[in-house]
């Protein structure tokens, strides 16, 4: 009986911590890994030493932005895909709705829709952003990226930066 | 005697808000995952939901799942205001060409456009009066956020909402 009662108790208190963390991640916070050099140099670095990068950083994902959808440029955000709702991207905030930003490739200079933001990665070689599909609407933001939390050697707060020449005209 | 009164009390304290906190992430979870409410108004869903206010239930597991399809009433986050959500009708799904007329107002001009990869594209019902994918385009498939499928106000029309016969 005595062992009964044990197992019992220690379901309910699992269930209880499984409850709790899992909201918590929804509002709050989670933890989320970053695949992929498009962010480089900021997440996942490719060195000259080693081609491919040796393992992922994990980021700490805030989700108190998304109460009001305020965001400025420079923040890194995670976003879903808007061609596959299933992807999810991370990448830097560089336009907000009537920014003006220029695509570096022509000589074109658009003005961001209502609601809308233009996001690039930091390795503008290999990247799939806005200069791919156009403005991305707010709703699709899942969270801000504030700091590295692992490997070790990483930790730290990620900058709210802008890449020269990248500045938006409003 | 008084430490054991306090002990006892604090025990109790514990447990209550552990019971409560349970009892909230509860809510939150079934509201995030399973089912949520909503309240509508305005006209741009005339004649299927009126005017002046409807309590609505809807299911997330459809859009979570890629199960939606046209005829469906969903919650979509607004593309224009982010805030917001707004509650419109899937008219077509990614790779559909969809003829719309442009300003049913003032002339019947039409247009026709193909939907394009992971957008969908929404209208109201009242194509008069309702700010939609005519204004604003296609929008993604990820701003959907739950699809519609009983009313519980106003109790005269209580029970589960039909697709549109057309």
């Amino acid at each position: 009986m005595g062992s009964l009662k044990f197992l019992w108790d220690v379901s309910k208190s699992c269930l209880t911590a499984g409850l709790i963390s899992l909201t918590f991640s929804d509002r709050f916070a989670s933890i989320v890994p970053v695949r992929g050099t498009s962010m480089s140099p900021t997440f996942n670095p490719i060195t000259d030493s080693s081609i491919k990068s040796s393992s992922d950083d994990y980021v700490l994902l805030e989700k108190l932005c998304l109460e009001k959808y305020k965001f400025s440029q420079g923040d890194v955000v995670v976003f879903r895909s808007p061609s596959n709702y299933k992807e999810k991207h991370i990448k830097r905030i560089i336009g907000l709705p009537g920014d003006w930003v220029g695509t570096p490739h022509s000589y074109d200079v658009i003005e961001i829709p209502k609601g809308h933001c233009w996001v690039e990665g930091d390795n503008s070689l290999s990247s799939m952003d806005s200069k791919t599909f156009g403005p991305v609407p707010l709703g699709l933001i899942q969270g801000r990226v504030t700091h590295i939390v692992w490997p070790p050697q990483r930790i730290g707060e990620v900058k709210r930066s802008i890449p020269p020449g990248r500045l938006p005209f409003s | 005697m008084g430490v054991e009164i306090l002990r006892g009390f604090a025990k109790e304290a514990i447990q209550k808000s552990v019971a409560l906190t349970n009892f909230l992430c509860c809510l939150h979870l079934t509201n995030t995952y399973l089912f949520t409410l909503v309240l509508t108004y305005g006209p741009s869903m005339l004649p299927t939901l009126n005017m002046t206010g409807s309590l609505l239930l809807a299911e997330r597991f459809s859009t979570r799942l890629g199960k939606v399809g046209r005829g469906d009433i969903v919650i979509v986050r607004s593309p224009v205001v982010p805030r917001r959500t707004v509650t419109k009708r899937i008219i077509g799904m990614e790779g559909d060409s969809v003829t719309y007329v442009v300003d049913p107002q003032n002339s019947n001009i039409c247009d026709t456009i193909v939907v394009p990869k992971g957008h969908v594209w929404i209208e109201g019902d009242n194509i008069y009066d309702s700010k939609d994918s005519r204004n604003f385009g296609a929008v993604p498939y990820g701003l959907l956020e739950a699809k519609v499928f009983w009313r519980i106000w106003p109790p005269k029309d209580f029970g589960s909402l039909r697709q549109r016969a057309d």
